[in-house]
């Protein structure tokens, strides 16, 4: 890379077709923002999506991109990071794409590890299909195809990771534009599946879901900003904290002897409590910054060093002597 | 003597072991024999099989087998369900196929012996465990009677070998349990028909070597079972004489024998290297595919990627992810697993990446009879899947032109940058023959170009005489582009709605696969290469069959000639008018007539069907039968 690359060379010449108001439109837009600051070359980031409102994103990058088909992004990406490690692979799916007709690909890929930056746009809603329910939408939800309420109970993308051993997992919201940067930072920075979930408003079928983490009135007494070895501190005037009740988290008023000291520290590293703050439910507030974070051999590392092995090992491949394997007569 | 005798005078239509040749101690000599090893699924007949086709071909015969197991890995002990087989056909002349009946029949147990008698022709050889046919096994078997006593019997040369007791005796000294004795006598009989056929045993030994390289003394246990049945056949008056089934004049050089799935598995590989490209297989165990699976598993030096997916859309899909990286990427799967890819596949279409499918056909629908083979996806691999989604399909016809059809599938797909579908089946998968070693030097050259020169570069220009888009691959400068399914413009791949732009590219891409068959041979005749009375079309497994049927045929004065395919879509362009020099054609496939259907639409051509789909291969007589029908009426 000659010079530096700034936010306007991966802008791609494709016109951006998401609705005026849409969320997408501030993640790719801080996405664009951020990659200059990776320092990787263009042509060797690709961008991955299936079939929904964010899997368009990869025409709108100036990368290499494959629009694939619903729920497959995982498994496509999972077979070029394999035979292409020196690729920045990213995926974008959302949550109809990948915890509903492509939930098998994601868990999967999650659990191999394979060193992907999988980015799931969770809108609670279909958002393409113009307005079903999701498998995030909330119990009672009404939508077209759930005109007295939905009756499924939705899926957690934060345990549905934490459930399927991924080595990082992490929450952030479209509009939390320097929150946002920060995770998709951490995100690339991670070795392995880095699963990064962001709530993202369709101000169409579903506007106003995440509100109360994104309206800045009342999102402080809401969200609850996770950092590694900080106290749960949250509130406008950060005045209330999350402390350990028996093994019950609850929430605090700091002061009249209630001090940071008392509250829960969090600690990436920690599973149980990364599940803990994920199951989270009112009146505790809604955790939002990286849940877990380990270290795992990754896939992709593994299959290419056994080929390695094999190389150092047995030399490189000989086609002859492959096809000579075995017992062979001679004829004549 | 017991075994049929040559001076007896059964004829080779009627008898255990037909074939001519003048009787001559120590060993009579027979054109070609056909044996059948049938026992319980945990009973070794498999290896007792291959071993023997192993030691068969050592010894220069021209060999064709056809493993027949059932889907259960373990049916309940001695029940009919649980009954393996496999049989061998070697020969002094060139084979064809496996054999359509037994000249003998192994039976381990009571259930083998009746799963399997009905093929046994009148006089053959029937060799059997006596100990097995205890009353527990009989019952299991459905047998009121006991076989070996009431009579029943009496058409076939019966031989009742204490092989259990003997397989013991020889074993006492080597202190193992009964359970690890009785898993011996595999070898015991294998020993034993190795001393009756005059086969070379060092193969086997040196196989169990290898195999036993870490337990000593399950070496020493099985060496000791497989010499102690060659020293009774020797010692043994039971069998008076040995057979001697000399080589097969065939065509000069290395040989080693190979099952269709190694086959497939060393032409992939063999395409990736002359391609210079990594191989990339993503897959899903299914049967009978996933031998390829672990061949390639096997290979990772080339280098070769297997990458064991989490279902048969990943297994495919993670291929395309390969493909679009650069690899050559294949997927292989059996029926239900192409059902699965196919909406993946019709993404490979449309972005146009190299792409090979392997379909190892077995018979359905649905689950079906997943150890047996059928030909029922032809029309699956032409146009199953939605939209106007045409893909180059090609079939192998024996286990060894798996290695070619697979090479030649890889060549098409990145020649043409398109999916292609390679279909065998259960029988060529798991069906051996000797393999004439190709030279790599003398392969086919396989040119890939990726696209490098950012000038001018758009992902969907297209080479003046393929048709084929350029490929580029992610890491190259200059080069960064998008695709998708979504239907794209001409030229520059920008999502595009335009409905001319659409039947444009449809087109195009229908034109750009019709176009392989200027790159394919004509068609080859077997037979009247002018024209006769009746030509018979096939394509796949069936190849052995017709080839043999349609010789017998011509032998008997008969017009009747053989067409087989290995290019099922674009077809030879010169197909139509060869069918139409014969009065009539005859399509046999193991389907309700795919292909059929297919020369009907595409020629006119009344032809006639010839179908079995029972699992099963066609006999040689049921298509000389129906053959004739045909001539006659």
């Amino acid at each position: 890379m000659a010079t530096a690359l700034t936010r306007k060379d991966f802008v791609s010449d494709q016109e951006v077709r998401w609705c005026p108001g849409c969320g997408d439109y501030a993640i790719l837009s801080q996405v664009q923002k951020i990659m200059p600051e990776f320092g990787i070359p263009r042509e060797n980031i690709v961008f991955i999506s299936g079939i929904g409102c964010s899997s368009r994103f990869p025409y709108y990058m100036n990368t290499y991109g494959f629009h694939t088909i619903h729920g497959r992004a995982p498994a496509v990406a999972t077979g070029l990071k394999v035979t292409r490690p020196d690729l920045d692979v990213w995926v974008v799916t959302g949550d109809g794409d990948g915890l509903s007709i492509g939930g098998n690909h994601l868990i999967h890929a999650l659990r191999r590890n394979v060193d992907l930056n999988i980015l799931l746009f969770n809108n609670r809603i279909y958002g393409l299909t113009k307005g079903q329910y999701s498998p995030t939408s909330e119990v009672g939800k009404v939508t077209k195809s759930t005109p007295a309420g939905s009756i499924d109970f939705p899926f957690n993308p934060i345990t549905v990771a934490l459930g399927a051993s991924a080595t990082f997992v992490a929450r952030t919201v479209d509009v939390e534009q320097k929150h946002l940067g920060d995770m998709l930072k951490r995100t690339h920075a991670h070795r392995g599946a880095a699963f990064l979930e962001i709530l993202q408003n369709c101000n169409i079928f579903n506007d106003g879901a995440f509100n109360d983490l994104s309206d800045k009135a009342i999102k402080a007494d809401h969200q609850l900003v996770l950092e590694h070895g900080k106290p749960l501190i949250f509130g406008k005037n950060r005045d209330k904290g999350v402390r350990m009740n028996g093994q019950r988290a609850e929430v605090v008023a700091l002061g009249n002897g209630v001090t940071a000291d008392d509250l829960v520290v969090h600690d990436e590293t920690n599973l149980a409590l990364a599940f803990m703050l994920a199951n989270f439910e009112a009146p505790l507030p809604t955790p939002i910054g990286v849940f877990y974070a380990t270290s795992r051999p990754t896939f992709d590392g593994a299959i290419n060093q056994q080929l390695q092995d094999a190389r150092t090992k047995q030399g490189p491949g000989d086609l002859a002597a492959l096809l000579k394997r075995g017992d062979t007569w001679s004829v004549g | 003597m017991a075994l049929p005798p040559e001076a007896a005078g059964h004829a080779a239509e009627s008898s255990g072991l037909g074939g001519g040749g003048s009787a001559a101690k120590p060993g009579l000599r027979r054109d070609s024999v056909v044996i059948r090893f049938a026992g319980d699924s945990g009973d070794g007949m498999q290896l007792a099989g291959m071993q023997f086709t192993a030691e068969s071909a050592m010894a220069g015969n021209d060999i064709a087998t056809l493993p027949d197991f059932p889907a259960e890995i373990r049916a309940p002990a001695g029940t009919l369900a649980g009954v393996s087989g496999f049989q061998l056909n070697f020969s002094s002349r060139e084979v064809f196929t496996a054999g359509d009946e037994p000249n003998v029949l192994v039976a381990m147990n009571p259930a083998a012996l009746k799963a399997n008698l009905d093929d046994l022709p009148p006089n053959g050889v029937l060799i059997v465990d006596r100990e097995a046919f205890s009353e527990a096994n009989l019952k299991r078997a459905g047998y009121a009677k006991n076989p070996l006593t009431d009579h029943s019997l009496d058409k076939y040369q019966l031989f009742q070998v204490d092989v259990s007791k003997l397989t013991n005796n020889a074993l006492h000294s080597t202190g193992l349990n009964n359970r690890a004795v009785f898993r011996c006598r595999n070898l015991f009989v294998l020993g034993m028909l190795s001393w009756l056929f005059q086969r070379p045993v060092a193969s086997t030994e040196r196989w169990l070597e290898g195999r036993f390289k870490k337990t000593p003394e399950l070496l020493n246990a099985n060496l000791l079972a497989l010499k102690a049945g060659y020293n009774y056949g020797e010692t043994t008056e039971m069998f008076a004489s040995s057979y001697e089934v000399g080589p097969a004049r065939i065509v000069p050089g290395l040989y080693r024998n190979i099952t269709g799935n190694s086959a497939t598995a060393l032409g992939f590989v063999a395409a990736a290297v002359k391609s210079g490209r990594p191989l990339f297989l993503g897959s899903y165990p299914i049967t009978p595919a996933s031998d390829v699976l672990h061949d390639l598993a096997g290979f990772k030096n080339f280098p070769v990627y297997t990458f064991q997916a989490e279902d048969e859309i990943a297994g495919v899909t993670s291929a395309i992810g390969a493909a679009f990286g650069g690899a050559i990427a294949i997927t292989t799967t059996s029926g239900p697993g192409m059902n699965l890819k196919a909406e993946a596949v019709g993404l490979a279409v449309k972005t146009e990446l190299p792409l090979v499918i392997t379909d190892i056909q077995r018979a359905g629908p649905s689950t079906g009879m997943p150890t047996k083979p059928e030909q029922a996806d032809l029309l699956t691999a032409m146009y199953g899947r939605h939209g106007e989604s045409p893909i180059p399909v090609i079939a192998a016809s024996t286990p060894a032109d798996c290695f070619d059809c697979a090479y030649e599938a890889v060549r098409i797909a990145v020649t043409y940058m398109t999916p292609v579908i390679l279909l065998t089946d259960g029988q060529l998968a798991n069906g051996s023959e000797p393999w004439l070693l190709p030279d790599p030097d003398k392969l086919a050259p396989i040119k890939v170009e990726l696209a490098t020169d950012p000038n001018g570069f758009m992902p969907y220009t297209r080479d003046s005489e393929t048709l084929a888009r350029p490929w580029a691959v992610p890491g190259t400068p200059g080069l960064e582009h998008r695709i998708g399914g979504l239907s794209t413009e001409d030229v520059t791949g920008n999502i595009s709605y335009s409905p001319a732009n659409n039947e444009l590219m449809v087109r195009t891409r229908a034109r750009k696969v019709a176009g392989i068959a200027r790159d394919i041979p004509p068609t080859s005749i077997y037979g009247d290469a002018n024209g006769g009375d009746l030509v018979v079309l096939g394509w796949g497994s069936t190849y052995g069959s017709l080839r043999e049927a349609v010789t017998q045929m011509r032998d008997k004065g008969k017009s009747v000639s053989h067409i087989h395919l290995r290019y099922l879509n674009p077809l030879p362009s010169d197909l139509g008018a060869q069918l139409r020099k014969f009065k009539k054609v005859m399509i046999a496939e193991m389907n309700m007539g795919q292909l059929l259907k297919l020369v009907r639409a595409d020629y006119l051509i009344d032809a006639i069907g010839c179908n079995k789909i029972q699992g099963r291969p066609f006999k040689v007589s049921e298509l000389t039968n129906r053959i004739t029908r045909a001539l006659e009426g």
